[in-house]
């Protein structure tokens, strides 16, 4: 049995959400490789070879790859698949895309979400927005599923796997064509891997308010910016700042939800986070079930005295 | 241009789910059943292509239960033309509604599928790639943004980070992310107007295709339940708790 794993990277590293997935990998079998696909790949790979518990690192480099075109990226895995037993990827937005087209190709059932590995065949996911978690038992020869990364333990480093490179095929059937890309350059974490979360809610009440208010108060704490579907839905926050079943679920050290009532759906996306403090002016607001820390007060004065009083602690 | 919609009866978004004491499923008995919120706005993005010329006819398809045809008169009240039916009470996985759709479309040649990115029970979020991984079209998933002109459609899609743009030469399967769109609410003359819309019952068998389920569910359990904590009376008893006492700061 060996099983491919699919990393998450941007190029330069291997993001943690790869390390996560080997240790989901590992559970399965003992031979773990690394497929590192894209453009550019100077230190992903290297990266990729010192994770703790890989056996080999193929490299796959073009355009279309580097693109995350699920065409592309299906030909490629599809040409591989052969010497494996089980495909895993985290479930990133990437992932998402392109490992169902993989799953179809090869005649499987997808598992998706993967939150636990029961054993080779049989693992754990979450269904109606983590309100039920499901044990399914797979028939397919192969399994091809993503892995909610934060359900697992990064795989340590250490490792120093070969690296090989893998042949890319050609393009050879229909693809989408990539026009361009616009990529929010930011120097705080990535929502997904953030030891601490700020989040913002629809209490905010615009843009403007969301900038002013949760943003510094994130990097006061050096945390990753995340906000409530009601806030992205009234465009106070960009889409890719939503935490919740059809957003990001994320599972840091820190959340902390400001103004955020707790709708189920943005529960889904964060109750695995070690601590959550929520700050509310309502005091039966949902959120204060599942927080550790309840604040019951208005943002508008609860946030500067944070601010105040993180700074007095030196932060 | 024909669009193909496929649209799936799924329990409300409203409803709390319960899952069966004897850990079989999620008790869906006299509860809310409504169209899963994503093929709404796949529904909302077809009409509004009709509306602006770009497309000619709107063809709505559900696999399921006798009561999904409540789900079809919905869409059909939203402004689609005409309902499929595949009947059945078999749950069925992602890769087998995929290749029902698939059959379907060998028979109906739309030039574009626009569909839900996930539906909000199985939480795959794999019809839409695996059907035009089956068909060999190209895919643009998680799309807020869609413009066609010609044999081509521009998607703008959400992706980790921001928005990606795709160009995709039609026919081809787009599935919808949230901002999309804002799905109308039907009006009652339209509502009327859908009852007289045709429906086409088939049935799995009608399709030839392998539609067996590939997993077994072992048990469905609930998640553990996170203990609520305690309310601090003000900031600087919330700060003091997380440096000192949770050590997170």
């Amino acid at each position: 049995m060996a099983v491919l794993v699919i990393a998450d990277h941007d190029g330069a590293h291997v993001r943690d959400t790869t390390a996560k997935t080997v240790t989901a990998a590992c559970a399965i079998s003992g031979d773990v490789d690394v497929l590192v696909l894209g453009a550019s790949l100077s230190g992903a790979a290297a990266g990729a070879a010192a994770i703790a518990g890989v056996r080999k690192v193929l490299t796959a480099e073009s355009a279309a790859l580097g693109q995350g075109l699920a065409e592309a990226v299906t030909d490629l895995v599809v040409s591989l698949a052969g010497g494996y037993d089980a495909i895993l990827t985290p479930a990133t937005s990437t992932g998402k895309n392109f490992i169902p087209r993989i799953a179809a190709k090869l005649d499987v059932s997808q598992i998706s979400d993967i939150i636990e590995v029961v054993d080779a065949k049989t693992f754990v996911r979450p269904i109606y927005a983590g309100n039920a978690l499901e044990t399914v038992k797979s028939s397919d020869a192969k399994i091809v599923g993503t892995v909610r990364a934060t359900a697992f333990k990064a795989a340590g480093e250490g490792g120093s796997a070969g690296i090989e490179a893998a042949a890319v095929p050609g393009s050879a059937g229909r693809h989408a064509d990539f026009v361009s890309e616009e990529v929010v350059k930011s120097d705080r974490p990535e929502l997904a891997g953030a030891k601490i979360v700020v989040s913002g809610g629809r209490a905010l009440g615009s843009a403007e308010e969301f900038h002013k208010v949760i943003e510094p108060l994130a990097d006061k704490l050096g945390a990753a910016v995340g906000a409530s579907r009601a806030a992205v839905d009234a465009g106070y926050a960009p889409n890719d700042y939503q935490v919740g079943q059809t957003g990001k679920v994320v599972a840091p050290d820190l959340y902390v939800a400001i103004g955020i009532s707790g709708a189920i759906q943005h529960l889904a996306g964060m109750k695995d986070s070690k601590i959550i403090v929520a700050v509310n002016k309502d005091a039966d607001a949902p959120i204060f079930a599942v927080a550790d820390y309840g604040l019951v007060a208005d943002y508008k004065t609860a946030v500067p005295e944070l601010m105040e009083e993180l700074a007095r602690i030196g932060k | 241009m024909k669009v193909l919609v496929p649209v799936k009866r799924v329990i409300d978004y409203n409803v709390k789910v319960r899952v069966k004491p004897d850990q079989t499923g999620v008790d869906l008995a006299n509860v809310k059943m409504s169209m899963n919120p994503f093929d709404e706005i796949g529904t909302e993005e077809a009409v509004r292509l009709k509306e602006k010329g770009a497309a000619t006819e709107v063809v709505v398809v559900s696999i399921g239960p006798a009561q999904a045809q409540e789900t079809i008169r919905t869409a059909l009240a939203m402004g689609a033309d005409r309902g499929i039916l595949i009947q059945t009470d078999q749950d069925l996985e992602p890769l087998a509604v995929a290749k029902l759709l698939a059959a379907v479309i060998a028979q109906e040649t739309p030039g574009v599928v626009v569909m839900g990115k996930q539906a909000i029970d199985g939480d795959n979020n794999a019809v839409g790639q695996m059907l035009a991984a089956l068909l060999d079209w190209p895919q643009a998933t998680f799309a807020s943004g869609i413009e066609i002109s010609g044999d081509t459609a521009k998607v703008t899609r959400e992706v980790d980070g921001g928005l990606q743009v795709l160009s995709v030469a039609l026919p081809a399967v787009i599935t919808a992310d949230l901002r999309l769109n804002e799905p109308r609410y039907a009006s009652l003359p339209n509502i009327m107007k859908a009852k007289k819309k045709p429906i086409d019952i088939k049935s799995t068998a009608d399709y030839g295709v392998d539609v067996a389920n590939r997993l077994t569910v072992l048990k469905v359990t609930e998640p553990p339940k996170r203990q609520g904590g305690v309310k601090v009376a003000d900031v600087a008893e919330l700060v003091s708790k997380l440096k000192n006492e949770a050590g997170v700061i």
